[in-house]
């Protein structure tokens, strides 16, 4: 009896999974991407790919048609993008290599900062009014001589091109899905602008370790960031060196070079060192007692954001005794020389070069700088990853809680092509989940996605992409200025709050505003030289929006007295705080 | 989904409607329970807490600070103000000494983080999450506060920083306010402004989605509000003069929001410019100048906010201390153990908390810093249990079992 019921249980399963089969040969045959789309199916596929519609956008996907567009999307170098690289054309740090950064760019600021707080301070002689000590920085700059003020304006320009690039790129490349996925995998393996060195080398880290490896391989997405000197300061790893009393795999000591732990640590004092001293490393006699062993040892920060963050998931099945032995086997990544922005370099005197056991998986000894690759390698195979990497895809492109099955096709995908990142999103793009009602207008858009998506939906020519870094920030997600390692949530209640969302209409207003309308006490966010917005506010909710307002909102269009109040009345709607 | 529910009952809801008088919404605080405000103060950079509460008493103290030192009560007319025979002010902490005086103003010395990072950035992250040595932790303690104790009748202005963006601390889950000036809350549209902003209006309240729909009520409902208190038209009372600083004007603006009652639970205000690795100064400098302003930003508001202050709690921190020595530049390093003050509402003040691990090499953390012998947490745990009131402090402080309380608060 029990026997037959078992049978019966088999054959039930057996059946069901031939049906489910069934469905997704049918599924093979038959794609779920419409082939005569309506113009809510194309909106609804440029605002998820990328950052919304731009006047013509919608004519030119019909013309080539949906399934054809993803595929170009999905294959961001078979585009030319040749309009990208002309408004790119005047900035001057982005090719640069981060050595050259720092030497023109950022030791120059520091050096001046140190002089003047030296200078300052001398000459301070108790100027008791409070307003003059909150006035600091201003009156620093104005003591200043031309160079140093100089000096401080390049830093400053090194960082406002990079976040002025990521604007121009969103609004206008027509590699719109990579600019996505560019936002997403810097999102996260987030690093913050504000903490040390991390600057120096944001550029690098987005445009050699990221976007060359946004739709490639994640195995080598993730080796990427692990040797990224941006990724290993910003989780301390530079510093992370073998506990006492490990075998290290060089001996340690080495007289004159340093902390024989760290060779490369700066000592913890604002700035920098003296002028000329900057190109030998400091000995361990320059270093003040006490500060030479103080971080010598284990630093589990990025060992635990590895698993938690960049791989497993808070649930994926680590212990704490795995943070430590992965630690461990990343003791010695380190950075050459952080502050002439040195690069990746395996240090053999601060790894600890035991044995360690990862999830299970013994690392044997001896195994040096591998001990880390190896561990990559086992995260980068786990199905924990598999699943977490597909959950937070879904999560952008389909829904802040995506649907279950879709999650697990995506992480079907990833671990039967071992991870290969543009199959899991083709997975994703070409669902029927994806394509269901449900999904349409699913996702509240982040600070930046409105941002853009109200540019590219106006048509504005933008040539100074400053306001815009400003606006993003004024909304709550500066630039590069994610604190946690989390980075930005991805959730509509992260996004919406009463603050930001009278912001988001302020900004429409002024992103709409022409330069005539000073007068009337509007600021428009356009400078000198640009135009405001051109299209009128019937063709915005067309091209936009696909036509879909609610009558509450359409009414309040036609009311409005000025065109570019009635373009103000539609970015900043609630329908278009939508994707 | 209860703390979405804005201003549901009596005058208030007028209010919300647009026309009710001013004394009728007074009407209504004053009958409920006076709710409890904590004015949250971060001194960021880390300030020199050896300097601002200076231990006069201590032979290593002098040793260790040739150039820098604050001299001994009665030694000199720029001395340490003293507290208690061990204990002095920086004699330009001279507004907070009467608050101190008529006990309502405590210390805590020697606290801080068990973390050990001399990292700005770390240790700012650590002390608003209030979770030291946890990087990940999504939310600020302040807002896990706020979560844990969600009301019916809360406020859009119930969490509020006087800053351009939301700090750690008050990010997370529940709603809390950035405001850089209070005056400029609302629709920017020139002299289109009650044009532009009606319409939003209407369009938000049509809105499908219950998320957009209830916060734009809100919005439009705080706008309201804040417009109704006219913050154009401030004066402080009772002679008090905030410094004319961004941080003066902050806590103006905390003054100013307490006082139109519009639900007001806890601020942030923040000041910079306490990193002095060089050329410190002493009872005069660059020290003495910030700490003016300090001193004379809390003196205002407590001065201005009146009988109030029997509801409302200052509390003041920052990230770490000092070196105990100064260095070669007449300056301190990033250290360990600082002072933190707890001001107004019930507190014990007129002394200073804590155990006291003293200066000696032995004694200090890692032969260099002053230790530390009170967990910040402490700290925070006490002022949100005893004058916020929570009961439950296992979610906002997380992971956290030292004690709960230094004894500021009885």
């Amino acid at each position: 009896m029990r026997a037959l019921k078992r049978h019966a249980q088999v054959a039930a399963v057996a059946a069901l999974a031939m049906i489910s089969a069934g469905v997704a040969g049918q599924a093979g045959l038959r794609s779920p991407v419409p082939t005569k789309p309506d113009d809510r199916t194309i909106v609804h596929v440029l605002n998820r790919l990328g950052f919304g519609a731009a006047p013509g956008d919608l004519e030119r996907v019909r013309a080539i048609g949906l399934a054809a567009y993803i595929d170009q999307q999905i294959h961001p170098e078979r585009l030319a993008d040749s309009g990208m690289a002309v408004r790119l054309a005047s900035f001057q740090t982005l090719t640069k290599s981060t050595q050259e950064m720092a030497r023109q760019y950022y030791l120059p600021a520091q050096m001046a900062r140190r002089e003047l707080q030296r200078q300052q301070g001398s000459q301070d002689p108790a100027a008791s009014d409070p307003a003059m000590a909150q006035q600091n920085a201003a009156a620093r700059r104005e003591m200043m001589t031309p160079e140093q003020a100089e000096a401080v304006r390049m830093e400053r320009q090194a960082l406002g091109e990079l976040m002025q690039a990521k604007v121009l790129r969103a609004a206008y490349s027509d590699r719109q899905l990579e600019e996505v996925m560019v936002d997403f995998w810097f999102n996260h393996f987030n690093v913050f602008s504000g903490k040390g060195q991390v600057r120096v080398y944001l550029n690098e880290y987005e445009r050699d370790a990221i976007r060359p490896r946004v739709l490639g391989k994640f195995r080598e997405l993730l080796q990427a960031t692990a040797e990224s000197p941006a990724m290993l300061f910003y989780l301390d790893n530079w510093q992370s060196s073998a506990p006492e009393g490990a075998r290290t795999a060089a001996p340690r000591a080495e007289a004159g070079r340093g902390n024989p732990r760290n060779p490369n640590r700066m000592p913890d004092r604002a700035g920098v060192g003296r002028p000329g001293e900057l190109n030998r490393p400091r000995t361990l006699a320059d270093l003040p007692p006490g500060v030479q062993n103080r971080r010598a040892g284990l630093n589990e920060n990025y060992a635990r954001e590895l698993m938690e963050l960049h791989t497993l998931g808070v649930e994926g099945g680590y212990t704490q005794k795995d943070v430590q032995e992965v630690a461990r086997a990343f003791t010695g990544w380190t950075i050459a020389n952080p502050r002439q922005g040195g690069g990746f370099r395996f240090e053999p005197r601060m790894h600890d070069d035991g044995e360690k056991i990862v999830l299970g998986h013994k690392i044997r000894s001896g195994g040096g700088k591998k001990d880390g690759d190896q561990v990559l390698d086992l995260l980068a195979n786990h199905p924990s990853t598999a699943q977490f990497i597909a959950t937070k895809l879904a999560r952008r492109f389909v829904a802040d809680h995506p649907p279950r099955a879709l999650v697990d096709r995506a992480a079907r995908t990833f671990r039967d092509t071992g991870g290969n990142i543009r199959e899991v999103v083709r997975t994703i793009v070409t669902s029927p989940e994806f394509f269901a009602p449900e999904a349409h207008r699913a996702k509240v858009k982040s600070p930046f996605e409105f941002v853009v998506s109200a540019v590219r939906a106006t048509g504005t020519n933008m040539t100074d992409a400053q306001p815009l870094v400003m606006a993003v920030r004024n909304l709550g997600m500066p630039l590069y200025g994610c604190q946690p390692p989390t980075g930005y949530a991805d959730k509509a209640e992260a996004w919406v709050n009463t603050g930001a969302l009278l912001n988001r209409m302020n900004f429409a207003v002024s992103l709409t505003a022409s330069r005539q309308q000073r007068g009337a006490g509007v600021r428009p966010l356009q400078g000198r030289g640009g135009a405001g917005p051109s299209i009128t506010s019937d063709a915005l909710v067309a091209s936009a929006l696909a036509g879909e307002l609610s009558e509450t909102t359409a009414a309040t269009v036609r009311k409005a007295t000025t065109p570019s109040q009635a373009l103000a009345l539609v970015l900043g709607s609630p329908e278009f705080q939508r994707r | 989904m209860s703390r979405r529910v804005f201003l549901k009952d009596g005058g208030l809801a007028l209010v919300s409607l647009g026309f009710a008088p001013q004394f009728l919404a007074r009407a209504v605080a004053e009958s409920a329970p006076r709710r409890k405000v904590l004015v949250t103060i971060f001194q960021r950079g880390a300030v020199d807490g050896l300097n601002m509460i200076v231990p006069f008493g201590e032979r290593d103290y002098y040793a260790s600070r040739p150039s820098i030192a604050i001299a001994r009560p009665g030694t000199s007319p720029d001395a340490a103000l003293d507290l208690d025979g061990f204990f002095g002010m920086h004699p330009r902490l001279a507004p907070l000494k009467p608050l101190y005086d008529a006990r309502q103003l405590a210390i805590v010395h020697a606290c801080g983080s068990p973390d050990g990072t001399r990292s700005h950035f770390d240790a700012q992250d650590y002390m608003e999450t209030a979770t030291p040595g946890v990087k990940s932790t999504p939310d600020g303690w302040l807002n896990r506060y706020l979560h844990a104790r969600e009301h019916e009748k809360a406020t859009p202005f119930r969490a509020v920083a006087l800053a351009p963006q939301l700090p750690r601390a008050l990010q997370g889950l529940a709603p809390a306010l950035a405001i850089g000036q209070i005056g400029q809350f609302g629709i920017r549209a020139g002299q289109a402004t009650d044009m532009v902003q009606a319409s939003f209006e209407a369009e938000y309240a049509a809105a499908a989605g219950s998320v957009l729909n209830r916060t734009g009520r809100e919005a439009f409902d705080a706008v309201r509000m804040l417009k109704e208190a006219d913050p154009t038209r401030y004066a402080p009372e009772n002679g008090a003069q905030y410094p004319r600083t961004p941080y003066g004007e902050a806590l103006k603006q905390i003054a100013q929001l307490i006082k139109a009652d519009v639900g007001l639970e806890v601020a942030f205000a923040e000041t910079g410019n306490w990193d002095h690795h060089a050329q410190e100064g002493a009872a005069v400098g660059q020290l003495a100048n910030r700490l003016a302003d300090f001193a004379g930003g809390i003196a205002a508001l407590v001065r201005d906010l009146g009988n109030r202050m029997s509801d409302v709690m200052i509390l003041t921190m920052s990230e770490f201390g000092r070196t105990v020595a100064e260095n070669g530049n007449r300056g301190t390093d990033h250290g360990h153990g600082n002072a933190m003050m707890v001001v107004g509402g019930g507190v014990r003040g007129g002394k200073v908390y804590g155990r006291w691990p003293g200066l000696a090499r032995e004694q200090r953390y890692e032969g260099r810093d002053l230790a530390v012998t009170t967990d910040f947490r402490t700290v925070f745990a006490e002022v949100a249990g005893g004058h916020l009131g929570l009961t439950n402090t296992k979610h906002v402080f997380p992971g956290f079992d030292g004690p709960m309380s230094v004894g500021t608060l009885g």
